[in-house]
This record gives C-alpha cells, sequence and structure tokens, in this order.
C-alpha cells in the first residue's frame, strides 16, 4: 500500500470517528440540542444523520480519488 | 395480521424467484473449483463487485427492520441506519487493503497470513461459524414475516421454504451466482425504494387516509376518533360509548354498564366493556388527570387460538385495525400534497402524529394479553433519538441507562469491518484497486438507501397501513398502498434479498468449516473437489439450524438481532484485525484468545440480557436480568483488545526464530 493512500486513510478515519463522537455525545448527554431546527424547519437529529451518510459517501470518493492518483504512480514499471 | 395472497403479487413474486434461481444455476454450473466456488475466481469486476458489497449489506434486515423501527418509534430506527453506514468507514479506510493483500478465501486466512497455526484458523473458523449463524437468524425471522402476507404462509412455514431454497442455491452454485444474484437484487432494492420515496414525497401528508368526511366535522377530531382516541369534553358520555362501538355510555369517573375491574386491569386504567355488536370485548384505556379516553386492541392466545378483542382471529373478518396516522397538520387541512424531500420532515415535526403504544400483562387467568393503544405524539418528539423501548435510557439523567445507545454505535461502527460474509467479498476482485473500488461503490449505494429508509419507515408510520402485531411488515404494507403490483415487486425485491444475503452467509459459513476448520485447523487432508464437497455438506448443516432458529426468534425486529450479530462480531474478530494490522508485538496466542474471548462474553452477554430472557425464553417482563443493559459492545470490545495485549505481552518472546508453531 503506498503510504500516501494509508496516511490519507487514516486521517479522513480519524475526521469521521470525531464527527461519529460528536453525533453520539450530544444524543447522549444534550439530547435537547437535537431538536432545535437550524435549517428549513428540519432538526438537527436529522440533519446530522444525513451529515454522516453524505459525509461517509464523500470521503469515501475523496479516498478514491487520492488512491487512483497514487496508484497510477505504482502501476508504472 | 391475517392477509389474503393476491394473484398478481404471487405471479411476479413467482418470476421474480424464478429468474434468481434460473440465473444462479446458469452462472453456477462452470463454478466447480474451491476457487470459484468461494471466490468467484477473484474476476468478478469491481463495480458489479461493490454493488454486491451494497446487496450483501442491505439485508432483509436494513430493508424490513430499520422501515418498521422507524414506522413504530420514529428517529430510533433510524441510528441503526447511521451506524451500519459508519461502519463501512472502518472497513474502507482501514480494513480493505490489507485484508485484500493477506488473504485467499477467507477471514481466518487473513489472520493466520504471518503465523500459519492451525489454532488461530479454528478460532477464528469458529467465530465465523458463530457469527454467521447469528446473523441468520435475523434474515430468517424476516423471510418469515414476508412470505405470511404474499402466500399466506405461516411463520414456520416460511422459513422452512426459504431456508430449503437457499440451501439449494449454494449447494449448486457457490460465490459467482451469489455475487450475480446480490449485484441485481442491489440494484433493484435501491432503485425501487428511490421510486416508492419519489410517491411519497408526491402524495405529501395526510390526515385521513380514508378521507370519507363530509366536511361537518373538524379533520384533526375526525382522524383521531378513527383511530379511537375521544375527547370527553366533547361530548355527553352516551354519545362518546356509541362513537366507541361500546355498549353503555363513557364517564369521566367510571365506566358505566360494566362490572368493577380486577387489580390487573384497573391499576393499568383498562376497562374492558362489552362491544355493540354483542361478541367483542373492547378495551378502553382511561389516562389519569386527562380528558381522553383511548379504545385499544386486545390480544390473547388462549388453547392455541389467537383472540381479537375477545374473538378468535378471522382472515378479512375479525382482524387488527390499520394504525399510525397524522392527526392534526400544521396549516390545518386534510392534506399537504405535493412535498420536498425537507419539507416533507418539517411538516411532520410540527404535526400531531397518532402511534401505537405495547402494553403486555398477565391477566387473571394467568394467560399473557398484549394490549395495542393509539397514543398522540407530537411530531418534533418522534424525529430525535429515545422513542423505542430500546433507546428509552438515552433521556434518562442516569449515565448507565445511555449506556444501551452508545454500546450500540460503538458495535455498529466496529462491526461492519468484523462481518465474515463482507470480509470474503474482497476475495472476489482481482486486486487492491479493485477491493477499493468496489468498496466505495458500495458505500455510495448503500448511503443512499440509507437515507430512503428515513422516508420510508415515516411514510409507513403515518399512512394508516401498519399492523400492529409485526413491525417487520411495515415496509411491505405501505407499498401495499400504492398498489398491488408495488407491494409484489417489493415484497420479492425484499424475498430475493434475504436469499441473496442468506446464501452469502451460509457460503461463509461453510467456507470457515471446510478450509479453516476442516483443512487448515485439524490437517484433514483435501482436495479441491474434497473441499468444495465438505463445504456443500456443511451448508447443508448450517443451513437447517438456521431454519430451526429462525422459527424460534419469531417476533423480534429483525434489525435489533441484526444489532446483536454486530455486537458478536465486532467483539471477537475487530481487536485480533486492527492489532494484527497495526501492533508488531501481536502474537499467535494473543489472537486465540482474544477471539475466543470476545466471542464467549458478548455471545454469553447477549443471552443473558433482558430482551433474550422475557422475548426468547419467555420470562414474564418484571425479570431481573443477569446484565445491566442488552447491547454488550462497549465492554467486550475493550475486553477483547484488552485481552490480545496482555495475552501477547505475556507469550511475546525476543527472538521471533524460536516461536514454535
Amino acid at each position: 500500500m503506498p503510504p500516501r493512500q494509508s496516511r490519507a486513510g487514516f486521517v479522513l478515519f480519524l475526521i469521521y470517528l470525531v464527527i461519529y463522537l460528536g453525533f453520539i455525545g450530544i444524543n447522549a448527554f444534550c439530547p435537547g440540542l437535537m431538536k432545535s431546527t437550524p435549517l428549513a424547519g428540519v432538526n438537527l437529529a436529522v440533519l446530522y444523520g444525513f451529515g454522516l451518510i453524505l459525509a461517509a459517501i464523500l470521503m469515501a470518493f475523496l479516498y478514491g480519488f487520492v488512491g487512483n492518483a497514487a496508484g497510477d504512480v505504482e502501476d508504472q514499471p | 395480521m391475517q392477509y389474503d395472497p393476491s394473484p398478481l403479487a404471487v405471479v411476479i413474486f413467482a418470476l421474480f424467484v424464478g429468474i434468481t434461481l434460473g440465473l444462479s444455476f446458469w452462472l453456477g454450473r462452470k463454478a466447480k473449483s474451491a476457487q470459484s466456488f468461494f471466490a468467484a475466481h477473484g474476476q468478478i469486476p469491481w463495480f458489479v463487485n461493490g454493488v454486491a458489497f451494497a446487496g450483501d449489506y442491505l439485508s432483509a434486515a436494513s430493508f424490513l427492520g430499520i422501515c418498521g423501527m422507524i414506522a413504530f418509534y420514529g428517529y430510533d430506527g433510524f441510528l441503526y441506519s447511521i451506524g451500519y453506514l459508519a461502519g463501512w468507514i472502518v472497513a474502507l479506510f482501514v480494513i480493505a487493503e490489507p485484508m485484500k493483500r493477506l488473504g485467499k478465501f477467507t477471514f481466518a486466512d487473513a489472520l493466520d497470513a504471518k503465523f500459519g497455526s492451525p489454532g488461530i484458523k479454528i478460532a477464528a473458523g469458529i467465530s465465523t461459524l458463530v457469527v454467521s449463524l447469528f446473523y441468520l437468524i435475523p434474515q430468517m425471522v424476516g423471510a418469515g414475516a414476508l412470505v405470511k402476507p404474499l402466500l399466506n404462509f405461516d411463520h414456520s412455514t416460511g422459513v422452512i421454504v426459504v431456508g430449503i431454497v437457499v440451501i439449494l442455491i449454494v449447494v449448486t452454485a457457490g460465490m459467482v451466482s451469489t455475487t450475480w444474484v446480490q449485484f441485481i437484487k442491489g440494484t433493484l432494492l435501491v432503485l425501487l425504494c428511490g421510486l416508492m420515496v419519489g410517491m411519497i414525497l408526491l402524495r405529501g401528508h395526510r390526515t385521513d387516509v380514508a378521507s370519507t368526511q363530509d366536511g361537518a366535522v373538524v379533520p384533526s377530531v375526525a382522524a383521531r376518533e378513527s383511530a379511537g382516541i375521544f375527547n370527553y369534553g366533547a361530548y355527553s358520555p352516551g354519545t362518546i360509548g356509541h362513537l366507541a362501538g361500546i355498549k353503555g355510555p363513557i364517564n369521566t369517573d367510571k365506566l358505566d354498564g360494566t362490572s368493577p375491574e380486577s387489580e390487573a386491569w384497573s391499576s393499568r386504567h383498562y376497562y374492558r366493556c362489552p362491544a355493540q355488536n354483542g361478541e367483542d370485548v373492547l378495551v378502553v384505556r382511561k389516562v389519569p388527570n386527562s380528558i381522553e379516553v383511548q379504545v385499544c386492541q386486545m390480544v390473547k392466545v388462549v388453547n392455541g387460538v389467537k383472540l381479537i378483542n375477545g374473538t378468535p382471529q378471522k382472515k378479512g373478518e375479525v382482524d387488527f385495525r390499520r394504525v399510525g396516522q397524522i392527526a392534526q397538520l400544521p396549516q390545518g387541512g386534510t392534506e399537504t400534497g405535493p412535498l420536498g424531500p425537507l419539507s416533507y420532515l418539517s411538516t411532520l415535526q410540527e404535526s400531531e402524529v397518532i402511534v401505537t403504544g405495547t402494553d403486555k400483562f398477565k391477566d387473571d387467568d394467568g394467560i399473557e394479553v398484549t394490549i395495542y393503544y393509539p397514543k398522540l405524539v407530537k411530531g418534533s418528539d418522534l424525529l430525535v433519538p429515545g422513542g423505542s423501548p430500546t433507546f428509552a435510557g438515552i433521556k434518562s439523567d442516569k449515565f448507565v441507562d445511555k449506556l444501551d445507545f452508545i454500546s450500540l454505535m460503538l458495535a455498529l461502527f466496529c462491526g461492519t469491518a468484523s462481518l465474515p460474509h463482507i470480509l470474503i467479498r474482497y476475495y472476489t476482485v482481482k486486486d487492491q484497486r479493485a477491493a477499493r473500488l468496489s468498496t466505495i461503490v458500495g458505500i455510495a449505494s448503500i448511503g443512499v438507501f440509507y437515507i430512503l429508509t428515513l422516508y420510508i419507515g415515516l411514510a409507513a408510520m403515518t399512512s394508516r397501513v401498519l399492523d400492529p402485531s409485526d413491525s417487520n411488515m411495515a415496509a411491505p404494507l405501505l407499498a401495499r398502498s400504492f398498489g398491488e403490483w408495488m407491494f409484489a415487486a417489493v415484497s420479492a425485491v425484499a424475498f430475493t434479498t434475504v436469499l441473496g444475503t442468506v446464501s452469502g452467509l451460509i457460503l461463509a459459513a461453510s467456507g470457515a468449516v471446510a478450509h479453516d476448520l476442516m483443512s487448515h485447523g485439524f490437517g484433514v487432508q483435501l482436495d479441491d473437489n474434497g473441499k468444495v464437497r465438505v463445504a456443500k455438506i456443511s451448508a447443508v448443516a448450517v443451513g437447517l439450524i438456521a431454519i430451526w432458529l429462525g422459527i424460534q426468534f419469531q417476533g423480534f425486529n429483525v434489525t435489533f438481532l441484526v444489532g446483536w450479530a454486530f455486537n458478536i462480531a465486532a467483539s471477537a474478530n475487530l481487536p485480533s484485525l486492527i492489532m494484527l494490522l497495526f501492533w508488531k508485538k501481536t502474537t499467535k496466542q494473543g489472537i486465540i484468545t482474544a477471539i475466543l474471548v470476545g466471542l464467549l462474553s458478548s455471545l454469553t452477554w447477549v443471552l443473558l440480557s433482558k430482551d433474550a430472557l422475557t422475548k426468547l425464553y419467555g420470562y414474564p417482563s418484571d425479570v431481573i436480568p443477569l446484565v445491566p443493559f442488552s447491547q454488550p459492545g462497549i465492554v467486550t470490545i475493550p475486553l477483547g483488545f484488552l485481552t490480545l495485549v496482555l495475552v501477547s505481552l505475556m507469550t511475546g518472546k525476543p527472538e521471533k526464530s524460536q516461536e514454535a508453531v
């Protein structure tokens, strides 16, 4: 595995972990906050949930992009 | 609830399953070697493999269980969606590429690549077997729930039929056909759910689906009364009794025309009243300090006969009332018309919704009664976590009550990357790059699907389609409200979902037996043909066990069961996987003990939890469980890591060369 790839993977993993822990933390220790409606009348619980799903998709593509850039170099004979 | 099978639904369904099976036989006819049986020659294109990941992962549990949980309790089901997807981040960023580099057929190969120890093979093989079996249970339960309305089978017949079909698929085919079946089904599932959500948004929210009011009654009152909620400030006692279908009046402080209630009932504010039709007994719930009476539905099984409101259940005549509807829209009126994806949610948030509460207790004769009562709740309370019994502790002030939630979210995060049937899919593509690309395709399809589950679940909650006795039926019943063809298509796809996932799991389990336990663990010499033969024999055995378990676990919400499987998988497999990849001092003894300790501790915990005691062994609901909460992950995953580190430090030697095998 090219180092650039694994480093990118590790960094992305940490970022996601922080966002995910944030979600658990708010739900467990400050559930009232989840009822607030910051955008378009939709509450934070739904927005954060959608955000976690979209973030996963986005980061997966980002990782694939980094990987392919690195992979191209690796494929050279 | 009992259903009428519809001919159209049966035809569409049969076509679907027939094509799937035909395809599986056709594609599988060349799969004779071990390489192709277990790993499809490593030649599946990455895009197909990616969608097949989604196919494997979006099991009956995702589809039926999550939608059902959302339909019954609101946001809580969506927590599973979030956790299931988040787990893929671990799989992609941490596990995917090293796994592909190390392994050959199974997860045990990867763990053992460095040590070549039969002990690791045996431990990992056992863990694969147990996790696969545990993951099989919800799939079989889901299968039973699915064929019930479609073909009018009872639960056990449904489970047995599914089991036999799946064993046939696996024995005749192997990984090639399983992959293609998963690809087709994954694509169809996401597209079909997308279509259904489009129709949901076009329909918008409505207060009363039947909508036969002549305009003389305020819509919100009509909606409440059709759900059985009456406000006795508005009527004379005699009128309420009449409207509620009860012989005799309903008063503010007592129910006339009934004899005084026994302690079991009155302490819970229930009163049994004779119905106007002279046969049924209607249960009325009077909430103290409220001006509401709620007409409930009562179920009791006496001598094997299911009594609904006191009368034996009879298809089409005596059955449950459909439940779940909106009582009041924010702007008044009876319907909103088409809504956007965000306004659909914000409208629901400002509406009042009638959901169903469940209550179980022992009647005077010692037989258990189940009461389903209509309950008015604010939409804003449904769209935050904490609505279901599983996660109610989140609202508590005590830290220990919150642990169930935290533990499950942790297990879901760690569990995906430890599931054997997901891990074997890394060996069906040709290299690391393909493994990575297919994971990305998988994440994208699964993520889109999980967003759709929220809409499907909420629509089922508010469309007056739910069977109060079975949360797993929410999605198919919602589909039926869009027409018979939609119901048939959704049921058929969901059924192939079950077939696909179950065959993948049985394949993983039989691979573990043939490859890890027999030939590597116990050193039985097998040629390629022999290995495939052993795998097929174990597939039959695993299939039969799964059928038996599927019958035992009837009545659990399937996604709750999947949550347990994730707990066990994460506790048993994740510590070894992670430490092997990132900690150089890991020893083979460390890996073996960590797998066994994680597996046994989480399994024991789950089987001693309150949910198991009450729903599986039939203890009364006030039994005191032996473990403080139901989801073991938060204790047993760290325990696995700790065991591995301690044992590795004790057994590790400075000179590698002296390590005996």
